[in-house]
């Protein structure tokens, strides 16, 4: 007896599904229903409350009573592992037509084992498809859920989320959820079902209403501020969002009403990092002259505010050995030059005893205007913060790049950071050369308003190694030379 | 001043790290927490918990533990001199936010990296406790990457990869010299000493665990390292050299590409305009092209224009394909695998489709055309069945055909 004998001819049959996503239900039914040879086009399948669900109401198909059984020596039923898996997740689509797609494609498999690798067949490429929207699905629900805190005097902490999937994935991925959460009590409301899990055992439920599921959690605020905060304006990219976070999930994820917001608001935080940030150099000035210039008009930090002049660097402009200091002091402000106050000519002094001439050196300052605080009729010198010689490093560059001395000198931390961009120890580099990007090199030594604090023998021994620091210089500057 | 309130701490140290490119939560161990104390899983694949407006997603609680620092890079907004508002978390609250974020499911675990106070060893030692207690006293069993320093003891580097399923060691700059111009206390010998460090704990590990089943796990996700382009003068050829040298020398997962932004309260040396962002993009591609499609660095450099830098208005794939032109076209029912991994328009997987399929049918152009995104960029550089691209190849406007229109950002798109 064959399997065809079963079969009325021209037969038709419908299959009422108990769920929308039961998997296993709908093979037993197909594996009997190829056996039994009925042409895909003789089958009707139903889910629950899918339309033309007649019994959707009543007791169980009757349509179901009439399918043919499969004699017991029918042919086993064919099907590759690629399709069973493809199709464990395509018939959790919410599609009505998934069951007689995937039930055609298995009736093709029996004729063409090896159907599924022609992934240019129409219905290979349309399971895929099914298929791939519910991984979509279901990795955006692993993504998106988000659980609020319900306090249970009873029981305890309760996390409860609301989510909206498009396709019927709750119960398979019930597993994931399970195995990151498994120590809390949590549930997941849908309106296609629900799932409870208590930290021992997984509860399904009935679907639910977005009302059912708590409104909000304290930990909201610090997670909207987070996202807020880790968002860059100067990166405004709203295509890629929209992209991976369609505005469909919105509504259910706390942090999303923030977006308008972020966005109207990027170009301006945007100007703002940039206006605060990037400092408006321009082109560097190509003469000493424009760099004197500039340096009167500098107002790019809180030194240049104040009631002083800029004091531009003198010397030939194409000195061997250039020479910077601090910054002016009170003389050197009102005379417009840099070293003439006691510190300069305790310089003149001792670089005269080094046989050095300070007339064909260039000498300038790390920044370029006079930090003070007013006590009274005095001004009192106050050093300047490293953010305000960096800033001035700008100026001293400037001059570096005209004059393109073969040494620099560096007296004390805050010139050799003005030549270096680092805080460097003088102790530590002094007496030794440094070499520098642009083929020059540094010498680093202390500045000489520390030797006129200086009291007694600690003078005099600091004064002994800065004549030996320009003695040192000295006789470098001769081998530069020759 | 009023002590800085949770929020606010918050605020500033996810601000601090926004710079930060890399994210990805991928690639190890799989975990779950059945059977345990605590929460947590990784299933090997990370999750995008929510994507921000500039298209990033967020897969981690990326936070500094501090953004005081005594490093002076001018690059970074938390350079000692820069006036940036300052916070300090302790490492108790780095782990109240993560295990509050994860079980909200906001988070797939914790990305911790910081400033360096005090020393690097005591910074190293704070960042290793922040990942002790989540592990040992939570039992926290989501992704942890640490941000490892290289100035640190090895030891407690060391430390950091048995808690973490990342460590990374930013190189933070193509070439030595930018390093040293742009990070004067840093030290390229160093870093890439610290890079060698880890590698050899991964092999180590790895090793150990062949032998022994119970073998302690050392950072199965790896290494990864970030660079920042655009804040000095090196260019895409040097970038993809110096990348390609890291993923040989130092068995790296990722080179992340951070493009140089503009930061607030920035350095002097700085270029002042922000390198356009489709070039980090670029780069990301030709990363790509040489971990999935074969392509080897000097594939990539030839794709560079005469400065040294991959054009911008069309992807580097196609850029290579318009130099070699000879190489063209591809007969998608004959080519090998990796001839046809050449041809633009053709990813890693339609690829694979176009292998299976023809084994069953010679392929026509309209069955490439549902097996591609899109036919019209794969159109001149295949041949199928009823198809030969005769003259297509050879136009020399072909490359204005192929480049998209330049689009303007739509800034009030939601």
């Amino acid at each position: 007896m064959t399997a065809l004998q079963h079969v009325k001819l021209g037969a038709y049959y419908t299959v009422h599904l108990p769920e929308p996503d039961d998997f296993d239900f709908w093979r037993e039914r197909a594996r009997g229903l190829v056996q039994c040879d009925v042409p895909p086009d003789r089958i009707a399948w139903l889910e629950p409350g899918g339309s033309g669900d007649l019994f959707a109401s009543g007791a169980p198909s009757q349509g179901e009573r009439r399918l043919p059984v499969p004699s017991a020596d029918a042919r086993p039923v064919r099907a590759s592992k690629r399709f069973v898996s493809l199709a464990r997740n395509a018939i959790l689509h919410s599609d009505a037509q998934r069951f007689s797609l995937l039930y055609r494609l298995l009736w093709r498999l029996q004729a063409n084992p090896r159907i599924m690798e022609d992934k240019a067949d129409r219905d290979v490429r349309q399971v895929e498809e099914l298929a791939k929207n519910v991984r979509r699905d279901s990795h955006k629900m692993h993504a998106f859920v988000r659980f609020r805190l319900v306090e249970d005097e009873a029981l305890g902490e309760h996390y409860v989320a609301w989510f909206e999937p498009d396709h019927h994935i709750l119960r398979a991925n019930a597993g994931f959820f399970m195995r990151r959460f498994s120590n809390m009590r949590w549930s997941i409301l849908t309106p296609r079902g629900s799932l409870h899990w208590d930290g021992t055992t997984m509860a399904e439920g009935p679907p639910a209403q977005r009302s059912d599921a708590p409104g909000g959690d304290p930990m909201e605020d610090l997670w909207r501020r987070y996202y807020a905060s880790i968002f860059n304006p100067a990166r405004l990219k709203v295509d890629a969002m929209l992209k991976e976070m369609p505005k469909k999930y919105w509504k259910n994820m706390p942090e999303a009403a923030l977006i308008p917001e972020l966005i109207a608001g990027a170009q301006g935080r945007e100007a703002h990092m940039v206006e605060k940030g990037a400092l408006a150099f321009e082109e560097r000035p190509g003469t000493l002259d424009a760099i004197d210039k500039a340096i009167h008009a500098c107002r790019k930090c809180p030194i240049g505010t104040l009631d002083n002049h800029a004091v531009m660097g003198e010397g030939p402009r194409d000195a061997a050995l250039m020479i910077v200091g601090e910054q002016p002091g009170d003389q050197e402000d009102v005379a417009g030059r840099p070293f003439v106050g006691p510190a300069g000519q305790l310089l003149d002094a001792h670089l005269e005893a080094a046989g050095i001439d300070r007339r064909a050196a260039y000498v300038t300052n790390a920044v370029k205007h006079f930090k003070y605080v007013q006590r009274g009729k005095r001004r009192l010198h106050q050093n300047p913060g490293a953010k305000e010689i960096d800033t001035c490093r700008w100026w001293l560059e400037s001059e570096r790049a005209l004059v393109r001395p073969k040494l620099v000198l560096a007296m004390g931390a805050s010139a050799a950071r003005g030549v270096l961009g680092k805080t460097v120890s003088v102790a530590k580099v002094r007496g030794q050369a440094i070499p520098l990007e642009d083929g020059s090199e540094l010498w680093v030594t202390v500045h000489p308003s520390y030797l006129l604090r200086l009291d007694g023998p600690a003078r005099e021994e600091q004064a002994r190694l800065f004549a030996a620091d320009l003695a040192a210089v000295k006789e470098r500057l001769a081998e530069l030379a020759g | 001043m009023a002590a800085q309130t949770l929020l606010q701490k918050l605020e500033i140290l996810a601000d601090a790290a926004k710079y930060d490119a890399s994210c990805a939560s991928s690639g190890t161990a799989k975990k779950n927490s059945l059977g345990g104390k605590g929460i947590g899983s990784t299933e090997g694949m990370g999750i995008c918990h929510a994507y921000a407006p500039d298209g990033r997603c967020i897969s981690l609680l990326k936070i500094l533990l501090t953004n005081h620092c005594v490093f002076d890079c001018h690059y970074c907004v938390n350079r000692k001199s820069s006036n940036v508002a300052r916070a300090r978390f302790t490492p108790q609250e780095v782990v109240d936010l993560t295990l509050g974020f994860y079980r909200r499911n906001y988070i797939e675990g914790l990305f911790l990296s910081s400033g360096i106070v005090k020393s690097s060893d005591h910074t190293m030692e704070q960042i290793v406790e922040v990942a002790r207690i989540l592990r040992e006293e939570h039992d926290f069993r989501g992704y942890i990457h640490l941000k490892t320093i290289p100035e640190a003891d090895p030891e407690i580097v060391h430390r950091a990869g048995l808690y973490a399923d990342r460590v990374s060691i930013n190189v933070e700059l193509p070439t030595d010299s930018g390093l040293t111009r742009l990070a004067p206390d840093k030290d390229a010998r160093q870093i890439e000493g610290a890079m060698g460090k880890v590698k050899a704990d991964l092999i180590e590990a790895k090793d150990a665990r062949k032998r022994f089943r119970h073998a302690p796990r050392f950072a199965p996700a790896g290494q990864s390292t970030q660079m920042i382009v655009g804040a000095d003068a090196a260019t895409d050829a040097d970038i993809v050299g110096k990348a390609s040298r890291l993923y040989d020398n130092f068995r790296l997962r990722r080179v992340y590409y951070s493009a140089f932004s503009p930061i607030p309260d920035a350095s002097a040396v700085l270029p002042l305009k922000r390198p356009p962002l489709i070039r980090e993009h670029r780069l990301y591609q030709s990363d790509w092209l040489m971990r999935f499609y074969g392509y080897k660095p000097a594939d990539v450099m030839q794709a560079t224009e005469a400065d040294g830098n991959l054009p911008l208005d069309i992807d580097p794939k196609l850029a290579w394909a318009l130099k070699f032109r000879e190489a063209f076209p591809v007969d998608v029912n004959r080519a090998s695998k990796e001839q046809l991994l050449r041809v633009p328009g053709l990813g890693v997987k339609a690829v694979g489709k176009i292998l299976a399929s023809r084994r069953h049918r010679a392929l026509r152009l309209d069955d490439v055309a549902r097996l591609t995104q899109s036919i019209t960029k794969v159109r001149p550089f295949i041949c199928a069945v009823d198809w030969r691209p005769v003259t297509l190849t050879d136009r020399a406007d072909l490359r204005s055909l192929l480049a998209p229109k330049a689009e303007q950002l739509e800034l009030f798109a939601a």
